[in-house]
């Protein structure tokens, strides 16, 4: 089996998966109204971002400054240092592959240096890896906002095959004027903190985040288990909704086609809060007969961290089950979509051992991921 | 199992959007959208439309095919054209229509709509066109037992580099015929369609 070995979370709440999960079930959010002129913004803006000045103390303890590297970078190496703590993970190993998630990487170098090779995910992709001295090309998902889920499906994948033994999953993205900036051109930006699945939604918060996930092939079952994934388009629209939900129908008919839906725990929804997003979530789940099953989702205490979602909510989804939680989804009062769905307002107990993330992007693109708990005493 | 390429095009020398309007053009296409779409996606479109176009039953659509592409320098010709409508704080107009294609895979989406293709879409970013990378990512897609055939793109659109390779590969059992996908031919064929291209150019200047 393809299992979770190691994680680590560096964010607004902290630069431990522990101290992160910690803080979310006490319902605590990074998110904060921002002034205009943060970040060279003209309007203000809810955001959680991760500070600059803990950033370099942390890289400074735990890391070297073998070159010069962005923040997305520093970040990222960080969250990979951190995750191989007390691990006897090798990163050099021949047999180990790094897998970036990013939509827009160092996109704030277009402003200031535009012909520098910092602006290409490859080059990013590159300064990580050869931190750690692995000799392997790094894989690269630029996928939208489903990349965190794509670059665990490709992990997968290249375990199930056999060509790598270990798979360093990183989802990082990092905020800057140009995606601030897009976001409230597009009218996608909620003017305070988000209200994902709510009645009164009114968009999205935005959040950077740098989060690690390790997975190796076990033949033991134990701990968390990657069961499988699934990659759907919608075929409808590059930046609007299916109406039907179709690619997150499909994806989440594939990934249950082998599992009952009262075997699972919750799904954590991608839930950006805008209006569009989580209506065509809640269809897709009630078409793929999974209406009963508990949603909930985590923008409320992060924003959309755009590339690490994926990677960040499955982490904190992983720890929940772990600890036989359904988290709260921060933000939501009243149920706003046209489906009823069991939308999570206030932490649960489980004792199910699957649950599945759920992500949707521009692009018409979504992704869906089964996981499973394995426990000592079966 | 074993995937076979079932057929490729090439479609370089492309110097900016007007060349690509103007290939639209030639080939007679309807198709409005078009004109919405970023460099990128244009390319991309066009090739796959020389490629596509004598498909049989066109436009059904297809549950069971996936759109997965690759390039290196992901949006970075939209982001900076995205970019100059933000970096002017006196003249500060940051574009709608521009900033829903700063993502490389909005092709990848833009094809399927096209075509009418539910099954999988990704993007992935490579500094070259990378043939043991390509080939052994396009191999393990077909591990989603649900894709059955695969529209591949090397889709570059910045700077100087302007070109996009579209192959239909797909699922064969061990004995069916075809051209096995392999690394070193999935190489050659990107190698020699950029070679001719470079010739047929080199022709028509002389």
């Amino acid at each position: 089996m393809i299992r979770l070995c190691a994680t680590n979370i560096v964010s607004s709440l902290g630069f431990s998966s522990k101290e992160n999960y910690e803080k979310v079930t006490r319902g605590i959010s990074g998110v904060k109204l921002y002034p205009a002129g943060t970040l060279d913004v003209p309007k203000d803006f809810c955001a959680s971002m991760i500070d600059n000045e803990r950033l370099e103390e942390a890289f400074g303890m735990h890391c070297e400054p073998k070159a010069d590297y962005t923040k997305l970078e520093k970040a990222a190496i960080l969250s990979v240092v951190l995750a191989l703590e007390g691990t006897s993970i090798d990163p050099a190993d021949n047999d180990t592959l790094f897998i970036l998630s990013s939509t827009k990487g160092n996109v704030d170098f277009l402003e200031t240096d535009p012909y520098s090779e910092k602006i290409y995910l490859w080059h990013s992709s590159r300064m990580i890896a050869d931190y750690f001295g692995n000799p392997n090309t790094p894989m690269i998902v630029s996928n939208a906002c489903i990349s965190g889920a794509c670059a665990q499906i490709v992990a997968h994948r290249e375990l199930s095959s056999g060509k790598y033994h270990t798979a360093i999953v990183v989802g990082a993205d990092m905020l800057c004027k140009f995606i601030v900036s897009g976001f409230q051109t597009l009218r996608a930006m909620s003017p305070t903190f988000c209200r994902p699945f709510d009645v009164d939604r009114k968009g999205l918060n935005l959040g950077e985040v740098a989060a690690t996930m390790v997975y190796r092939v076990s033949e033991e079952k134990e701990g968390i288990e990657l069961v499988t994934g699934a990659i759907r388009n919608d075929a409808n629209h590059i930046s609007g909704p299916s109406r039907t939900g179709e690619g997150g129908y499909n994806a989440l008919k594939y990934i249950c086609r082998n599992i009952e839906s009262k075997d699972i725990a919750f799904i954590n929804a991608h839930g950006t809060a805008t209006l569009y997003n989580d209506e065509m979530e809640s269809i897709a789940i009630t078409r793929a007969g999974l209406g009963a099953v508990p949603v909930n989702c985590l923008k409320g205490y992060y924003g959309h961290t755009l590339g690490a979602a994926g990677v960040l909510e499955a982490i904190l989804a992983s720890y929940a089950l772990q600890s036989h939680n359904i988290l709260a989804t921060k933000g939501f009062g009243k149920l706003g979509v046209s489906q009823p769905i069991d939308v999570v307002g206030g932490l649960r107990t489980t004792d199910k051992d699957y649950f599945i993330k759920l992500l949707s992007g521009f692009g018409g693109t979504n992704a869906a991921m089964l996981f499973k708990l394995w426990r000592n005493d079966k | 199992m074993k995937v076979i390429i079932n057929k490729y095009r090439y479609l370089g020398g492309i110097n900016d959007e007007k060349e690509l309007t103007l290939l639209y053009r030639e080939m007679g296409i309807e198709y409005s959208k078009f004109f919405k779409m970023d460099g990128l996606c244009k390319i991309g479109f066009l090739a796959s439309e020389m490629l596509l176009a004598d498909e049989p039953e066109r436009f059904q659509p297809l549950k069971d095919r996936a759109v997965i592409c690759f390039n290196g320098s992901s949006s970075l010709q939209d982001d900076s054209n995205y970019n100059a409508t933000i970096n002017d704080a006196d003249n500060y107009y940051p574009s709608p229509s521009l900033f829903v294609y700063t993502l490389s895979n909005i092709v990848t989406g833009e094809l399927a709509i096209r075509n009418k293709y539910y099954g999988e879409s990704s993007f992935y970013i490579s500094r070259i066109f990378d043939a043991e990378m390509i080939c052994r990512t396009v191999n393990e897609a077909f591990m989603d037992e649900e894709t059955n055939s695969i529209l591949v793109g090397w889709t570059e659109y910045f700077r100087e580099e302007k070109e996009a390779l579209m192959m239909l590969v797909s699922r064969a059992d061990d004995n069916a015929k075809g051209e096995l996908m392999t690394v070193e031919r999935l190489q050659q064929i990107y190698t020699n369609e950029r070679q001719y291209k470079k010739e047929d150019d080199g022709r028509r200047i002389n």
